[in-house]
């Protein structure tokens, strides 16, 4: 063994190491390769050896040869041997080969799986380190799937190295198997308050990621970021959390407010350039965001547009590029405030830096108005001749089009302009653009009709000057606007002057060397233009010029029909035999141009480009499913036309018998073929063109040319554009002057001194008509077109699948997968175990980085109390919230019919983060939260007064008897009563009657009640006066419906107080105990705390709960009015025991006051009632009930019952009744029925809190 | 995300590449060679900062590169990283490199490669910034260095 290992150091000896081959390599630079593949040849040799030093030093030799381009996948499983090296030195080197070169289709990967995870568990943290860092180059799905619970782990190590590396990676993992998201995101979460600062910045890091892509899903983290944003010191975190709020203040308004002045803070104290940009950046997506709507903001863009305008101008390149780059995010929403730097950008089209000419060519883009359009196209054309390099000249070539394109012309005043301009265009040697120009020609010349004698003529010089432009190169682009010209040519040849030279134009020998498509397009239009021509010699006796036509088409079509392009050919012999036979025909004095023309009649419209989408499918068609049995395999498509259509016929596969012969394929073929040419838009598709681009390999491979200068610029005949601009000018002035005088004729009729704004007045873009009339053709639509449902992103994006709600908690389901022996296995797996011990030492700490949190708003609030500006918007949000809350009615119905049926859903967290966000995003104070003060508050709870009252535990099953359940029910109401001594008797008395009964959630009552003020013989159906607040695996939170109401108002000057007992019951198998009851106060309800804790601290409940024992424990809340409806938020917390672990649970429930809870049921005689309505104090409103079908006495119990109403006499199908809030308002109800209609007329001296009982009262019966 | 780090010389020779997304070795080098006539053709006063790399990601990334002496440094990154950041980030690792070859020339990458490997991992991971704090960098590859030193030691003794 020992002579192995001193053999194989000595081979080592001899073998080369890396620098050897460097070495070797670079002596021999006359013939490298031919030194590298003896090289690898001896690598092989290496590989071939058991000793893994030798291997290793192949495979970093491997490492190397990989760079200068060697495929080195072959050696990819001695790369895993290397890997799996126990020594660390072999293990590196390894692992780097295998981030070189390996990839998701590298087979091996599958066999490193239980390597990876030995090296991920490894004691020594290198080698975790080195394969945290491989496996983040070449992580698979299946890696992924794998080894997401291990990584996880490893975010808890112990050593922050570690940990930063795991924290990174995670995000590799989430891309690979999204199902990781959940589960690790609350880790993930944590780790933004590492004590590390590198695992925090990791964290960051990730987050960022993720959040640039869904930035929706990590609003609830604001509050997180932002406390980072102001704690961090490391430049690196504070751009990316300043980046993210750049994105994520676009979703949330609120939060940039909130951004504005730490964001100005650090613009000020901070020294390095890169954070300040990032902060000048976010602070304008804030102005952005603030300002869209508010013209008041403006003010504050255009401060930012002068920052950057400093920045522009700055001498460093660097920052003047940046400076176009933040520019060019204002221009979108604000395009009027950049428009005034057109100086400084025009100026940067100058500059010599490309990528500044380029940034600056982006802002020109939103610059441009009718005003300057001309202009600045001027500029650019200026440009496009100076430019040197394709690749630029290219670049200012699209930006021309689009700009003059952009939102279907809009900015284009003169169209005869707009052709020169394309016209001169075609000039460009060496673009690759041509298909651009030609499809623009099309599109104006066929959507703008009053162009089309203009454009024809245009075209037919282009024509007649083709050679000019099919100069040097068949490949030449710039060619493809000869088939828009030919095209153009063709189909409005009624406008041309002299179509007879057009014809002869077109049919030049020269044309056959042209691109197929192209040739096809000539012979047709050539065609097209033929019947022009009889059409213009019809009634002329002299018929020698419609014979020289036919004679023309005689003579050179058979160049065409000689075509090698099939295409050609058949159009060609198509079109030669039917001029032969026109020929013969005319020879005989036959009138035929009629019939010819009647070839070509009919106009062709414009066809929007979604069109073919969006027609909607018919019922009854399904696209996927077979027409007919899917032919056997082999049939060769790849003779299949290139064109676009082509492409949407597959995926319906209409299938094709294999009987079917090759003519009849290759007729259909031409047929489809002809059906594309005789499309206008089937340029866009047109296979020559694609094909250059995939041909060219790289931009180096374009030949470069110059424009030859010995070729005269100017195609003859030509107007140049700049006339337009000429002319455009005077056009302009002269309507400028006749407006004028209009104006002052006006003035003399008016005799108003008003008018002299308009004309000194810089010229509005209103006051610009167009030169003609300008009538753009829309774009066809199918009929009833269906609505766009364009999903923007690309499918294949990675980023889609983590689109996943963090905010939900976590279902069982949703674990990573841990390894195990084997899927049957009953006992737990070790690694489950970790697990779950994993989530228990989880949650503690999320439950310190929460009140962390809330120390934090502590903080600021202290530092909000030293400002009074900012108590102000403190005052601000709370109106809002309340306005909140009034909006919050309207959808009250829909929430009570939720809660009555019981079915209520358990509120997930995810309205709670919200709430969360909102409450962080609403400045309100939150007081110091942590553990001593919840224990002080415990502590005091008990002896404070009617904070809480306890009844007593009752430790009975969860379903007992009902009798049982009744005397604990009663008892307990008892108890509750002595407790109370301003108990109304009557009130008592009431209560027996109603018998409470809180069953367990669902409806079907034990036992019914029946009112004690009803006679009647048939029963009362079951009534619940309790109510489900809130329901969780563990437990389930139940409220009275609030009737516990009553008066203190010799407490308080003119605040009530209503007491409110809540039922908890714990459903699950485990203890229940150190439950803490807490309530967002709101301005007008708060809870009632013992003094000394502060508006915010919750509330202990003095008791815990074994498994399935309910409980009820009652708040007091005091209320400010009580004529409106209140929902409070609140949150339980509490603590789940067990054997083996603790956890921190949270549910959160939402406390919902009605307006009938404030009422109280007292009795009134007929005759006080009968003053009460005499008085005339009282206003009146009444409502009607459609459909009511009960017994008149179950309706009069449902309303005593529900909303605490007392009848005071009732006669037949006829009733008073009468109640009275905590605050003394009087309502009396007279209440009708007849027919299933019910009539409520009712009076109060509080017409809101009149309308609201109504309200409620109507919704107690539209539930029935 | 950076999506890949090049560095080559006056003459677009590769010194190191190392690419965060998969492309096959033809596809690198036609990246390299691209790369390489963008940014060799500008002059060194002009912005750091380049677009229109056609080969390697689309409008959203971004080229930023620093030109040293006889080498070129250049990070393909997308819109989430900050171009002066990364700016600085090469600043750090160029440092780093100096702190950790004393002195380094474009000889030293030529035949550390693996090294240089070493030390861009500590900076940056799976195209995500790891450490920018240089002497962490330095720390962490100063005891994996001992490490493998502690490690080649018995390798002869015994």
């Amino acid at each position: 063994m020992a002579l192995k290992i001193v053999k194989g150091s000595i081979d080592r000896m001899f073998d080369k190491n890396l620098q050897d081959l460097v070495r070797g390599i670079r002596n021999h630079k006359e013939d490298e390769a031919k030194y590298i593949s003896t090289c690898i040849d001896e690598i092989k040799q290496e590989l071939k050896q058991d000793n893994i030093a030798v291997k290793a030093n192949a495979v970093c030799k491997l490492t190397y040869l990989q760079m200068l381009g060697y495929d080195v996948s072959w050696a990819a499983f001695n790369i895993v041997e290397v890997m799996s090296s126990s020594k660390f030195t072999y293990k590196r080197i390894g692992y780097l080969a295998a981030s070189q070169c390996f990839h998701e289709s590298t087979d091996v990967i599958m066999l490193t799986t239980n390597q990876i995870r030995k090296d991920l568990s490894s004691p020594n943290q290198y080698d975790t380190g080195v394969a945290l860092t491989g496996l983040s180059c070449f992580v698979t799905p299946d890696l992924a799937r794998d080894l997401a619970n291990d990584i996880m782990t490893l975010m808890s190590h112990t050593k922050p190295y570690i940990r930063k590396k795991a924290v990174l990676i995670m995000y590799k993992v989430f891309l690979k198997y999204p199902e990781s998201l959940r589960p690790a995101f609350p880790r993930l979460k944590e780790k933004l308050e590492d004590p590390d600062p590198g695992v925090q910045s990791a964290a960051v890091n990730v987050i960022c990621e993720l959040a640039r892509r869904n930035p929706k899903n990590y609003l609830s983290l604001a509050p997180l970021f932002f406390k980072l944003m102001t704690s961090s010191t490391n430049n690196w975190v504070l751009i990316k959390i300043i980046k993210l709020f750049g994105a994520l203040t676009p979703l949330e308004p609120r939060l940039g407010k909130k951004l504005i002045e730490p964001l100005t803070n650090l613009i000020h104290s901070t020294s390095a350039m890169s954070l300040l940009y990032e902060c000048v950046n976010t602070v304008i997506a804030v102005l952005i965001s603030l300002s869209s709507g508010m013209p008041n903001h403006s003010a504050s863009i255009q401060l930012c547009v002068q920052k950057l305008r400093i920045l522009i101008e700055d001498s460093d390149q660097n920052l003047k590029y940046l400076g176009l780059l933040a520019m060019s995010k204002i221009l979108k929403t604000h395009p009027k405030s950049v428009q005034s730097h057109k100086d400084l950008i025009l100026q940067c089209l100058d500059d010599k830096d490309e990528s500044i000419r380029l940034r600056a060519l982006d802002l020109l883009y939103g610059m441009v108005s009718k005003k300057n359009l001309m202009e600045i196209v001027k500029k650019l054309m200026l440009h496009v001749d100076k430019a040197e390099g394709t690749t630029y000249r290219d670049e200012l070539l699209t930006k021309i089009i689009d700009i003059c394109s952009q939102s279907n012309y809009q900015y284009i005043t003169n169209f005869e302009w707009y052709i020169s301009i394309l016209v001169e265009l075609t000039r460009l040697e060496g673009t690759r653009h041509g298909h651009l120009i030609a499809s623009q020609m099309l599109d104006v010349a066929i959507r703008v009709k009053a162009i089309r004698v203009f454009a024809v003529a245009q075209m037919a010089t282009l024509l007649d000057n083709a050679h000019m432009l099919t100069g040097n190169t068949q490949r030449n682009g710039i060619c493809e606007v000869l088939y828009a010209a030919a095209w153009i040519c063709g189909e409005f040849s009624e406008h041309l002057e002299n179509p007879m030279e057009t014809l002869e134009a077109m049919l030049r020998p020269k044309v056959a060397t042209l691109p197929g498509h192209i040739q096809a397009v000539y012979v047709q239009n050539a065609a097209k233009l033929f019947a022009t021509v009889l059409k213009s010699q019809e009634g002329n006796t002299d018929s020698t010029t419609a014979q020289e036509a036919s004679q023309l088409m005689i003579d050179r079509l058979p160049l065409f029909v000689q075509s090698a392009n099939l295409e050609v050919q058949e159009r060609a012999s198509c079109i030669l035999q039917l001029v032969k036979y026109i020929q013969k025909l005319q020879q005989k004095d036959v009138e035929v141009s009629e019939e010819v023309c009647a070839l070509f009649a009919g106009e062709l419209n414009p066809v929007a480009p979604k069109a073919q989408k969006k027609v909607p499918i018919p019922d009854g068609l399904d696209l996927d499913a077979w027409i007919n049995e899917p032919p056997s395999e082999s049939e060769s498509e790849d003779e299949q036309p290139k064109a676009i259509f082509s492409k949407e016929e597959p995926k319906h596969s209409r299938p094709r018998h294999t009987e079917v012969d090759e003519k009849e394929l290759a007729r259909r073929r031409e047929a489809r073929k002809q059906e594309q040419a005789n499309n206008p838009f089937y340029i866009k598709a047109s296979p020559s063109s694609q094909k250059v681009y995939q041909e060219t390999p790289g931009v180096e491979h374009i030949p470069v040319v110059q424009i030859d200068l010995s070729v005269p610029l100017k195609v003859p005949g030509l107007p140049m554009s700049d006339q337009y601009v000429k002319l455009e000018e005077e056009r302009r002035q002269k309507e400028r002057a006749e407006k004028k005088k209009k104006d002052k004729k006006k003035r003399k009729e008016k005799r108003s001194g008003r008018g002299k704004k308009h004309d000194s007045g810089p010229e509005s873009e209103e006051d610009i008509t167009p030169a003609h009339m300008v009538d753009i053709v829309t774009e066809e639509m199918p009929e009833n077109a269906l609505p766009s449902d364009d999903d923007e992103r690309d499918p294949a994006d990675p980023h889609k699948a983590l689109d996943i709600d963090l905010d939900k908690p976590l279902a069982d389901s949703e674990k990573l997968p841990v390894r195990s022996h084997r899927a049957a296995e009953v006992l737990k797996s070790p690694a489950e175990d970790e697990e779950g011990e994993n989530v228990s030492s989880l949650e503690p700490k999320k439950k310190s980085s929460k009140e962390k949190r809330e120390k934090k708003k502590d903080k600021d609030k202290d530092r909000k109390k030293s400002k009074e500006e900012k108590k102000k918007k403190k005052h601000k949000h709370e109106e809002k919230e309340e306005a909140d809350l009034l909006c919050g009615q309207a959808d009250e119905p829909a929430f009570q019919s939720e809660e009555t049926n019981e079915v209520v859903t358990p509120p997930t967290s995810t309205s709670a983060d919200v709430s969360d966000l909102d409450f962080w995003l609403s400045n309100a104070p939150v007081p110091s939260n942590t553990q001593e003060a919840a224990t002080v508050a415990a502590a005091e709870a008990a002896p404070a007064p009617g904070a809480i009252s306890v009844t007593t535990p009752d430790s009975e099953p969860e379903e007992p008897k009902d009798t049982e359940m009744e005397e604990t029910k009663s008892s307990k109401h008892k108890k509750k009563k002595q407790k109370r001594e301003k108990e109304d008797k009557e009130k008592k008395k009431k209560k027996k009657h109603h018998h409470h009964h809180h069953h367990h959630g669902d409806k079907g009552g034990e036992e019914s009640v029946q009112n004690g003020t009803v006679e009647e013989e048939e029963p009362l159906p079951p009534m619940s006066n309790y109510c489900l607040l809130a329901e969780n695996s563990y437990i389930k939170v139940m409220m009275e419906d609030a009737d516990e109401a009553y008066d203190i108002q010799g407490n308080l000057q003119d605040g009530s107080q209503v007491v409110v007992s809540v039922i908890f019951e714990n459903k699950c198998d485990s203890f229940l105990k150190s439950m803490e009851f807490n309530v967002l106060d709101s301005l007008n309800s708060k809870l009632q705390r013992p003094e000394g804790s502060g508006p915010h601290d919750s509330l202990t409940i003095p008791f815990q709960l074994p498994p399935g024992v309910s409980n009820e424990a009652r708040f007091v809340f005091t209320v400010q009015s009580i004529i409106m409806p209140q929902k409070l938020k609140g949150t339980l917390t509490f603590i789940v025991k067990n054997e083996e672990s603790s956890t921190h649970e949270k549910l959160d429930f939402k406390l919902h006051f009605t307006c009938t809870s404030y009422l109280i049921t007292t009795p009134c005689y007929s005759d006080a009632f009968a003053k009460l309505l005499e008085s005339g104090d009282l206003k009146s409103s009444s409502i009607r009930l459609e459909g009511v079908n009960m017994p008149f006495h179950h309706l009069l119990a449902r309303i005593c019952f529900h909303h605490h109403f007392s009848v005071v006499e009732r006669i037949d199908s006829c009733a008073s009744m009468y109640s009275r809030s905590i605050q003394g308002h009087h309502v009396c109800l007279l209440v009708k029925i007849s027919s299933q209609t019910v009539s409520v007329d009712a009076k109060c001296d509080e017409p809101t809190l009149l309308g609201n009982v109504l309200d409620e009262i109507k919704q107690t019966f539209s539930q029935c | 995300m950076i999506k890949a780090i090049l560095i080559f010389n006056n003459h677009g020779k590769p010194r190191l590449i190392r690419f965060y997304q998969y492309f096959a070795e033809d596809m690198q080098q036609q990246i390299i060679r691209e790369t390489f006539h963008l940014v060799s053709k500008r002059d060194d006063n002009v912005c750091n900062f380049l677009e229109g790399g056609s080969l390697i990601g689309g409008s959203d990334y971004k080229l930023i590169y620093r030109h040293y002496a006889t080498l070129y440094f250049v990070f393909c990154v997308d819109s989430s990283e900050s171009e002066l950041g990364i700016l600085d980030l090469i600043q750090v690792f160029v440092e780093t490199l100096d702190k950790c070859f004393e002195n380094v020339c474009e000889l030293d990458l030529i035949f550390h490669m693996d090294k240089v490997h070493y030390i861009l991992q500590e900076v940056v991971m799976g195209g995500m910034v790891l450490e920018t704090n240089m002497n962490e960098i330095i720390a962490q590859v100063e005891v994996q260095n001992r490490l493998e030193k502690s490690e080649s030691l018995p390798f002869i003794l015994h």
